[in-house]
């Protein structure tokens, strides 16, 4: 057994994390939060070189083939520095969904691009303010054009392309889901911003109207198929949000060294000490979950599903918990919007709705529990 | 990244597996298996007799304490193989409980200080059984605070005269030695007045006497000296040097890691699978599925950090006071599974005959020893204050003995 990253993945992560301190930090997302700007492009152009987008996309298909537990790490670091570019929407999704869907002849059209970042892709699954499921999926196929409504849709406004969930028209047992991979460029295709907790994601309404489509892969059954996704991403972004919640629990600790109260360091008193004990409990628990994760998904193996929900409920408490009693270990100046604490808050915050909310995730986690022994 | 077995691995693991399913009290597996938390149920023969005679047979075939050295009754073997070891010595480990203290905590210390002579006399007895020990550190005024401990030792020609009172030593009276922290001096700050020894538990002027626990069980006991002589040759460390001996003991109770450490979810995950409310499965309610994910996840959790501790044991490197986390988390998690557990089954979950109640009343069992867990080595609070000062760096507690000669320091009216 060794439960470690390589020496390589771990190089890998420490030029993600210097290139990210010189480039990104929190006023980069603040920027976009400010709402000067959808996302930084500049940051993203960064990421492209560095081949960060093509990290597990096979080398058959222009990718640079390093491997998932290499994408953790990348996506830990962005999570860390609250980076706001399309990265998870376009690698830990578009990408993912045509790897694993796609038919030999779209990978060969669409990884190589995706790979050296010409293109930016998302998913489109929500319609409503309700949790998706499979029956009330609305938005319909038919032939080859698609028609209805995405209302929220992470990195919409930026991405040249969405893997959209749909209905085949006509379609009478409740899977007649397919994905399709829709042109958001195209005439049909109307986005409209729509603010969220968190204005750095670029959240996005779309409305498809008779917008030409192709169908991803060869009859893939497209409910089990986002599962599949949403099972690889949820690993990748609990990556991301133990980075968010390990900079939150920095952040607090820093001030509490240097904020001084009743003549001494606030962070000798045990009140805020212990909840920042808790907070690297919650913290240390996710990351080792995580950890196992990636080692799932670098092996495939059939524990994967559980897996990915352990890592991901126990990723969105820490994150939560995190950033939550950051702001109250900075008291009145954690609430004002000069302070960091909120941009980590909001984050969080999102990241927990974004593949499903944590009731979601507890419930996948208990569904695939092996049966007591 | 690997979880699998190595070649070596594989290979010393099915050696393991041979060897115990050969020789192990198969006789006892039924029993064990349903021992409650914090007990060990041996059915109609005595648990003494059978644990002392396991490890005995461990021991003679070299697998007791397969990580000492060969000279001290172990097989040098590294923490990955004591790990494999564990692991399929399973349900059987249960047996071992009575040595953990000897083999966890005093040994270590003692081949630390002890002379070659000593530890070639005492430490193969450890590893075999044969002889038991204990600790003898907390008072019934220091707890957490240890260092204020007052048990005396005065020097009289060759030998320490030892008087006072020490509380919750686990199997004082079934034990042969003990490792004991006492008093020299008084004049100066605390911890530099501390020396540490070890004697014969059955020295003229001890007297130990069992502790009724909250949940009715004895495991504890009060250990009293009464002008106990011990000689100078069985110090360990320098007069005024037991402090820093102390931690030798209690670092070692922190490595003692392993992924087993105990935290209800197997107990509620069988209740909720068999139990009914409303009409319907427990497990099929969403307010126990969500409770029971996020135990899944927190006992996962202890789980993976375990095996990262033990992958940089494995490459040389020490784990960090982070493995504090194991006692915290798990503690505070069996006291609300147990009380969760309970609440399911309405007032018949008040039960506590095992012949009656679901799951031979572990549950119950668990509910009434957990309040234990979260105080015994290292209170929920003290384990926080050490997360706090020593992993994340955050300023000392203010400490008014600080410096202070300890005969000067404010004490509780006793």
């Amino acid at each position: 057994m060794n439960f470690d990253f390589s020496q390589d993945e771990k190089m890998i992560r420490d030029q993600v994390s210097k290139f990210l301190d010189q480039h990104s930090d929190t006023k980069v997302m603040r920027s976009v939060v400010d709402g000067n700007t959808h996302y930084s492009a500049d940051v993203w152009k960064g990421l492209v070189d560095m081949g960060l987008t093509g990290t597990a996309i096979p080398e058959a298909y222009g990718g640079v083939g390093v491997g998932y537990p290499a994408l953790c790490l990348i996506a830990e670091q962005l999570g860390a520095h609250l980076t706001p570019t399309p990265f998870s929407s376009s690698v830990y999704l578009a990408t993912e969904a045509i790897l694993a869907c796609g038919t030999e002849a779209q990978k060969e059209a669409w990884l190589p691009k995706l790979a050296n970042g010409e293109i930016i892709g998302t998913i489109a699954v929500v319609e409503t303010v309700e949790e998706v499921t499979e029956t009330s999926i609305q938005t319909s196929v038919t032939g080859n054009t698609l028609t209805g409504r995405k209302l929220i849709v992470p990195d919409g406004g930026i991405a040249d392309f969405a893997i959209v969930i749909a209905r085949s028209s006509g379609a009478t047992e409740s899977n007649g889901l397919s994905l399709c991979i829709a042109d958001l460029q195209h005439d049909s295709v109307t986005r409209t911003p729509i603010e969220t907790v968190d204005p750095s994601k670029n959240s996005t309404t779309i409305d498809f109207k008779q917008t030409p489509i192709e169908i991803l892969g060869d009859e893939v059954d497209g409910w089990s198929a986002v599962n599949r996704i949403y099972d690889r991403a949820a690993i990748l972004l609990a990556f991301e949000q133990i980075g968010g919640a390990q900079s939150a629990l920095d952040m607090a600790v820093e001030y509490a060294k240097e904020r001084f109260a009743f003549g001494r360091p606030i962070g000798s008193f045990q009140g805020l000490k212990h909840m920042m004990a808790d907070m690297y409990v919650a913290l240390k628990l996710a990351e080792s979950n995580c950890y196992y994760a990636a080692w799932a998904l670098a092996t495939e193996s059939e524990e994967l599903p559980l897996a990915a929900a352990t890592a991901r409920v126990s990723a969105t408490q820490a994150f939560q918990l995190c950033s939550r009693d950051n702001i109250q270990v900075h008291g009145g100046m954690g609430f004002t919007w000069e302070f960091d604490c909120h941009l980590y808050y909001r984050r969080s915050n999102y990241l927990t709705l974004q593949l499903g909310g944590l009731a979601t995730w507890e419930d996948k986690l208990v569904n695939n529990l092996p049966n007591a022994a | 990244m690997d979880f699998s077995d190595t070649k070596e691995e594989a290979s010393f693991r099915a050696e393991v597996k041979e060897w115990i399913s050969k020789e192990a009290p198969s006789y006892l597996f039924d029993s064990l298996s349903a021992s409650g938390f914090g007990s060990t149920r041996t059915g109609e023969y005595d648990p003494l007799k059978e644990a002392k005679k396991w490890q005995k047979k461990k021991a003679d075939a070299g697998w007791a304490c397969i990580q000492w050295p060969k000279e001290f009754g172990g097989r040098g073997a590294g923490p990955m193989d004591g790990v494999i070891w564990s692991q399929e010595e399973g349900i059987y480990s249960k047996l071992s409980g009575t040595f953990i203290i000897g083999q966890g905590m005093c040994a270590p210390t003692m081949m630390a200080y002890a002379s070659p002579e000593q530890n070639q006399r005492y430490i193969p007895k450890i590893a075999s059984g044969e002889e038991v020990w204990c600790q003898l550190f907390s008072e019934p005024a220091s707890g957490s605070d240890l260092a204020g401990l007052k048990t005396r030792a005065e020097k009289d020609g060759d030998e320490w005269v030892i008087n006072g009172q020490k509380i919750w030593t686990s199997g004082a009276h079934i034990s042969d030695y003990g490792i004991l922290i006492t008093r020299t001096d008084s004049e100066v700050p605390k911890h530099r007045g501390l020396t540490m020894f070890f004697l014969d538990m059955k020295s003229a002027g001890v007297d130990i006497r069992p502790i009724k626990q909250a949940n009715g069980d004895s495991g504890f006991n009060e250990v009293y000296f009464d002008n106990v002589r011990i000689p100078d040759a069985q110090r360990l460390g320098e007069v005024g040097g037991g402090w820093q001996v102390s931690l030798t003991t209690l670092m070692n109770e922190r490595l003692a890691i392993g992924g087993s450490i105990a935290t209800g979810f197997p107990e509620i995950r069988a209740l909720v699978d068999e139990l009914s409310i409303g009409g319907g499965r427990a497990i099929d309610n969403p307010a126990v599925r969500s409770k029971l994910a996020d135990w899944y996840a927190k006992s996962a959790g202890l789980k993976n950090t375990s095996a990262r501790a033990l992958t940089a044991l494995s490459k040389g490197e020490v784990p960090g006071p982070e493995n504090s986390i194991g006692k915290l988390v798990a503690g505070g998690m069996m006291q609300d599974i147990a009380k969760f557990g309970l609440d399911l089954q309405g007032l018949g979950g008040a039960i506590v005959d095992p012949t009656i109640a679901d799951g031979a009343a572990r549950l119950q069992a668990m509910l009434l020893r957990s309040p234990a867990v979260r105080i015994e080595g290292g209170t929920d609070q003290i384990l926080r204050n050490i997360i706090a000062e020593r992993v994340l760096g955050l300023p000392e507690e203010l400490r008014v003995d600080k410096g202070v000669a300890f005969n000067k320091i404010p004490s509780s009216k006793s």
